[in-house]
């Protein structure tokens, strides 16, 4: 298990190394770059001024000794400055990269508990209306654009009700401490959570119904019918725990889904975090926070799809990834 | 069929009673994709004649009419206007069009990446298959939405940047589709007759075994169109897609946020369609999953 890991971690590094060139490319044939930041107005357009600003800047080089220079400082903790707002790069994404997690991490939390009972309700009562209520409603909710379902939210339980805010992460007039700060978050939380969390119920749902339903034809389950295990029992105690599994395999594919969402759920809910600061930065040209935001992002999904497979593993005793 | 034994819960229902409830089900969920079918019909039929059916050019402002406020549906403007007085109905029917469009095209140009990538790996195997299927180990494991960002954003986003861009990230769930029915089918007996009477690698790939994988390529399509039109909607929600003028359903409710509290036709009309179009493509595509490949009910 151990090499495993070790072995997915270095598989790991060229892939994080082919998206960075990648994305370094992309940004490099992009119009604009970092001397724009240094020229200062008052000498003007003279060009050898300008020259010299991107001799000192290293930007008279090749692609690919930039590209080499660029690593060397992302791994020493060098991420550069914000074009936008002139602080380090590091804090831009410090201060942002916890609201990001605290707010996708509730969403796929809340995603699991609703979706799992849902789709074993679904399953246990195939083909009755319940089922199709379900699946039809699930089939919708895969459907509606996550930036609409966001502005119906707004407009009926923060304009129209009145229960939430609209926008933000705390109370910008006041000053709460301690627990009022605690319960203020949590308050504008509500509604990016849900909005986060919508689609992947939708999907998840769906998907738990199905596996609960492949479980529920293997012969062991028969076996346990046959020998008068209780429907409920089989149910929960039989089917349930191995129906589980592949939802571990799905939350981990669906972080991806979950970087998206929060990327437009965050712009309109001006939460503060990575996916608004991503969405800014591509607005701005802000080149230094565009690399950092895509970079953490590919590590986010790499990481997470990693440790859904040790999961798996750890789950199913059936799956080891010992030999090859 | 590992269905059947998988009612159980319904275990007491006789078999005649089971197969009714069964029958019925599967007619009223293909009720459901005959009528969403009809439903695209009609909007691609909307989309192709946009210039004959919208009452107004969707670009000309009437400002005198507006007055910088959305005006709300009148006898004059069915749909309303919005605060640069242009008439709401006829940019609803060009974003329809601009939706479609983006979302057909981005899906054909990444099924053709798919399925050649997909065929190569699966037909050829070997270090082929091995090189193939790491590239699209790199792609799946790219934050998609945030290279469609700075690829949509930084280049400058005209409709053939956005097909060009969202087919070259979302290719790879085809090319392992794919993949795995060509590794499958290239071991049965046809492709081994074609072997046999000599029938080239190319003649083996295209004649024999591609038009059996047709039927999942067609549903994989088919249930791949709602998320390029998602994603078109989005990157143009947030002003990185269609660019303004011209109207596109994510941008008109970009556009609608600031009047959320006023104008609720502004913000209703486009993500109502936008969700019709998607919702009906999904219902079409399950139904045909349901004809087409019954193993993957």
């Amino acid at each position: 298990m151990i090499r495993y890991i070790i072995r997915r971690l270095l598989l790991a590094v060229p892939l994080l190394l082919v998206i960075s060139a990648l994305t370094f490319v992309i940004v490099e044939i992009a119009p604009g770059d970092a001397a724009q930041m240094y020229i200062d107005p008052e000498k003007g357009t003279d060009p050898a001024y300008i020259e010299q600003i991107r001799r000192n800047l290293g930007l008279d080089q090749p692609i690919h000794v930039r590209y080499v220079a660029w690593l060397g400082q992302t791994l020493s903790g060098d991420w550069g400055f914000s074009f936008r707002s002139r602080r380090a790069v590091t804090l831009e994404v410090g201060d942002r990269l916890p609201n990001t997690l605290l707010l996708g991490g509730t969403a796929l939390l809340l995603s699991f508990v609703l979706a799992v009972p849902i789709g074993v309700i679904s399953a246990f009562k195939r083909y009755s209306w319940i089922d199709y209520t379900v699946t039809t409603l699930s089939l919708v909710g895969t459907s509606i654009p996550i930036f609409w379902v966001a502005l119906l939210f707004i407009q009926v339980f923060a304009i129209q009700m009145d229960w939430f805010p609209a926008s933000g992460m705390r109370s910008v007039r006041e000053q709460y401490t301690g627990w009022q700060s605690v319960i203020d978050v949590l308050h504008h939380m509500i509604l990016p959570t849900i909005v986060l969390a919508l689609a992947q119920i939708a999907g998840w749902s769906r998907y738990q119904r199905s596996a609960l339903l492949d479980v529920l034809g293997q012969d062991y389950i028969r076996t346990a019918r046959g020998k008068g295990v209780r429907e409920r029992r089989v149910l929960i105690l039989h089917a349930l725990r191995n129906a589980l599994i592949p939802m571990i395999t799905l939350v981990g594919i669906s972080v991806p889904s979950v970087v998206t969402g929060a990327f437009i759920t965050e712009t309109i809910f001006s939460w503060p975090g990575i996916g608004r600061l991503g969405v800014d930065a591509v607005s701005g040209r802000d080149y230094p926070v565009i690399m950092a935001v895509t970079m953490l992002s590919a590590v986010l999904i790499i990481l997470s799809s990693l440790l859904a497979d040790i999961a798996y593993a750890w789950a199913d005793p059936r799956i080891r990834y010992e030999q090859s | 069929m590992s269905s059947r034994s998988s009612t159980l819960p319904l275990s007491l229902v006789s078999d005649q009673h089971r197969n009714e409830v069964r029958g019925w089900q599967l007619f009223r969920r293909h009720r459901l994709a005959l009528a969403s079918g009809l439903l695209l019909l009609m909007f691609i039929g909307i989309a192709v004649f946009a210039d004959q059916v919208t009452p107004y050019d969707p670009n000309a402002t009437n400002t005198d009419y507006a007055r910088g406020k959305p005006q709300a549906p009148s006898f004059e403007y069915a749909l309303g206007t919005d605060n640069y007085g242009r008439d709401y109905l006829s940019r609803t029917i060009s974003g329809v069009r601009v939706s479609l469009f983006v979302g057909i095209s981005a899906v054909i140009f990444q099924l053709l990446i798919g399925v050649t990538i997909g065929a190569l790996a699966g037909y050829f195997g070997g270090w082929l298959d091995n090189l193939l299927m790491r590239i699209t180990d790199i792609f799946l494991a790219i934050p998609a939405f945030m290279l469609l960002l700075i690829l949509a954003g930084i280049l400058g986003g005209t409709l053939l940047a956005l097909i060009f861009a969202i087919g070259a990230l979302n290719w790879m769930t085809v090319a392992r589709l794919v993949r795995g029915q060509f590794l499958s089918l290239r071991e049965r007996e046809f492709v081994m007759a074609g072997q046999c009477i000599g029938a080239s690698h190319w003649r083996l790939i295209a004649v024999y075994i591609l038009p059996n994988t047709i039927s999942s390529i067609i549903v994989a399509a088919t249930l791949s169109i709602p998320g390029a039109i998602l994603t078109e909607s989005a990157l143009s929600f947030l002003g990185l897609g269609v660019p303004p003028p011209n109207a596109s359903l994510g941008n008109m409710l970009g556009g609608a946020q600031q009047w959320i509290r006023t104008a609720w036709w502004m913000w209703i009309v486009p993500g109502a369609t936008i969700s019709l179009i998607v919702l009906a493509f999904n219902f079409v595509g399950d139904g045909l999953r349901d004809a087409l490949d019954p193993q993957l009910r």
